[in-house]
């Protein structure tokens, strides 16, 4: 462990192992995405890849890689991100391993929101929007509802769950209201998917990372002093109130603008803060750790979608499917542990 | 009366109304002009949400008893959406289409959620919140498994983007027959072990004191949810909610022994399906709204009060 201080009474602990691991997720992010640049109907090498990037490529490369690859991958990047932060966020709000956006109603507003425009029709600018816009007011509803002095875990979690079961009621009703070519493109957006993604599906995400990233990250030592419980935490100096309902916001916002630029994709704010704190082997909440590791897994999981499998899967397939396997192993284990 | 009253609206409305007067008459005699209507399209109908609703009524109970858990409910802890999962898999695999392979790939999808939620939820007892969490993940991942599934088959998709839903729309006499003998049997499995899970929320000791034996009650209780959930799903698709608010109305009849639960839930049950279906046939006019829509929108308010009010949930 090592300790940074400054001389205005800021200081910063660092672990070593913490500081590793993070290294090596971006070093393996920036190759898997220098890979993932090259890769396409006109083959780059790394080397080239690199140097167009740098500024030093031919017209066309620099048109292929700007234009038509390097936003598909920003995308990638900037969605899981914004899951495995938000994930993070939300395990510790609800202090369960299982507490996802997933899981309690926020990805299903944001499809909600999606579908209604897909059935009234309207351009993918429109909905995107109106997908963030029901990712938000999912957020803002199911606050409201939980809110009873304060928001606690579990009034959380069971009024997330009954909310999004009504949604997923709604969103099947409005995938049987539109013609069969508005559902498949309605199923594809559904599954969350990276194709053609271009600079203005990524921009609103960016913005918000951009802002929310290092306000998320100021209130981390906060969060973790409510891990001794409630009381401890406002007798050590914590507004416990003001500081939940601020991390919910933020991790919504999150949520609901990755949905927008790339429908919701599956089970990356579950499986991104297991796999950090596994890897940092850090007690409790662990928020940048959470985010590296969930752009590494989307952008990854683009790739093997891409190549390794037929046909061209959206990433919400195989995210989808490793996150529905990893869960049942964790429900395995939890059980076995006693945690469940 | 109330479910015999339900019974009679769901054969009278629809797109072509018929005054509840002339239904027995329709029924009955051959040449009136909406025998037709009434027996072909009606009539299965009515029984299919029967009988579902009692399915999905008592595998409720039976399940909130069976891990002591006044959350549990079929549709909440996946076993729906697993029985959904099956089938769509053998949808997109083997090109199944309807009959009687879809009820068996539904049971075996139920089978094997409901032994894992039982593996989770039961036994040593979980908090209702936490099994609820764990049943909710369960059903993201199912769901999403489902929707990758009807992503790579699009007449898979067609079809069965309307039965994820939950509707009665599809019934037909054909359909009901093949659900009914699965579904009789796990009414009668779950009214046989009523006893013995009465015995069993004492703890397990003063159960076998009592003379039940703790081993095979559970198993026949999974075998009666597997057949009821997965039957009623393989018909109507996956629908929430009914098997979890049932039995906390009915147990403020009844009281909490399951020898009277249980039957009044397979009564009221239906009574909520088709209510609903009635519901969704009436705001949908003159179309309808799918029963899972209802029952989605009308159960969720009712599940967050109950949430809401409860002590022991919150806790």
């Amino acid at each position: 462990m090592i300790v940074i201080r400054t001389p205005a009474r800021l200081s910063v602990r660092l672990r070593p192992r913490v500081l590793a691991v993070g290294t090596v997720c971006l070093l393996l992010t920036v190759g898997v995405g220098v890979l993932a640049i090259g890769h396409g109907e006109y083959p780059m090498s790394p080397t080239d890849v690199l140097r167009t990037l740098t500024g030093g490529g031919s017209p066309a490369e620099e048109f292929i890689v700007t234009q038509l690859r390097l936003p598909r991958l920003v995308t990638g990047l900037a969605v899981g991100t914004a899951l495995g932060l938000a994930g993070a966020v939300f395990q510790a709000l609800v202090r369960n391993p299982l507490g996802s956006p997933d899981v309690l109603g926020f990805t299903q507003g944001a499809a909600t929101g999606a579908l209604v425009v897909v059935a009234v029709g309207g351009s993918s600018a429109a909905l995107a929007g109106s997908a963030a816009l029901g990712g938000v007011v999912t957020g803002l509803l199911i606050y409201l509802i939980a809110w009873r002095r304060g928001v606690h875990g579990y009034r959380l979690v069971l009024v997330g769950i009954g909310m999004s079961a009504i949604l997923t009621g709604v969103n099947g009703y409005l995938m049987t209201r539109v013609p069969l070519m508005s559902a498949s493109r309605a199923m594809l957006w559904l599954t969350g998917s990276l194709d053609g993604r271009g600079w203005s599906d990524a921009a609103p995400l960016l913005a918000a990372l951009a802002v929310l990233v290092p306000a998320l990250l100021a209130c981390a030592p906060a969060l973790r002093m409510t891990e001794l419980g409630d009381d401890a935490a406002s007798g050590l100096g914590v507004s416990v109130h003001r500081l939940r309902l601020l991390l919910l916001a933020g991790a919504v916002l999150l949520v609901a603008l990755s949905a927008a630029a790339a429908g919701p994709v599956p089970f990356v704010a579950l499986t991104a803060p297991h796999l950090a704190r596994r890897l940092t082997r850090s007690p409790g909440v662990t928020l940048l750790p959470a985010a590296v590791v969930g752009a590494l897994i989307t952008v990854v999981a683009d790739q093997v979608a891409l190549r390794a499998l037929p046909g061209q899967l959206p990433v919400g397939v195989v995210t989808g499917v490793i996150g529905g396997g990893y869960l049942v192993w964790l429900l395995a284990t939890e059980r076995r542990a006693g945690r469940l | 009366m109330a479910l015999l009253a339900v019974a009679v609206l769901s054969i009278a409305v629809g797109a072509k109304p018929i005054p509840p007067s002339d239904v027995w008459h329709a029924l009955t005699d051959r040449d009136a002009a909406e025998y037709t209507v009434v027996r072909q399209l009606r009539l299965p109908r009515t029984l299919l949400g029967l009988l579902a609703g009692a399915a999905l009524g008592v595998a409720g109970a039976a399940m909130q008893a069976l891990t002591r858990n006044p959350l549990a409910d079929p549709g909440l802890l996946g076993i729906n959406a697993g029985a959904a999962a099956a089938i769509a898999t053998a949808t997109a695999l083997f090109g199944l289409r309807g009959g009687t392979g879809q009820v068996w790939f539904a049971l075996l999808g139920a089978a094997v959620v409901t032994v894992g939620v039982y593996a989770v939820g039961g036994g040593r007892a979980a908090t209702p919140a936490r099994l609820a969490l764990a049943g909710a993940a369960l059903n993201a991942a199912l769901y999403s498994y489902v929707s990758a599934v009807m992503l790579l088959d699009a007449a898979g998709l067609e079809r069965l983007r309307f039965w994820t839903v939950g509707s009665l729309a599809s019934a037909d006499t054909g359909t009901v027959l093949r659900v009914l003998p699965f579904i009789a049997v796990g009414l009668l499995v779950a009214l046989a072990a009523a006893r013995p899970l009465n015995a069993l929320a004492l703890g397990d000791d003063a159960a076998q004191a009592l003379g039940a034996r703790p081993a095979v009650a559970r198993a026949g209780v999974i075998i009666a949810i597997t057949l009821l959930c997965g039957a009623a799903t393989a018909a109507c698709g996956p629908i929430v909610f009914v098997g979890l608010l049932v039995p906390h109305l009915v147990r403020a009849l009844t009281g909490p022994d399951l020898r009277w639960l249980l039957p009044y839930c397979a009564l009221l049950a239906p009574v909520l399906l088709l209510g609903s279906d009635v519901l969704g046939r009436v705001l949908g006019r003159p179309g309808e709204l799918q029963v899972g829509l209802i029952t989605a929108v009308v159960g969720g308010p009712l599940f967050l009060a109950l949430v809401l009010r409860t002590r022991t949930i919150r806790s």
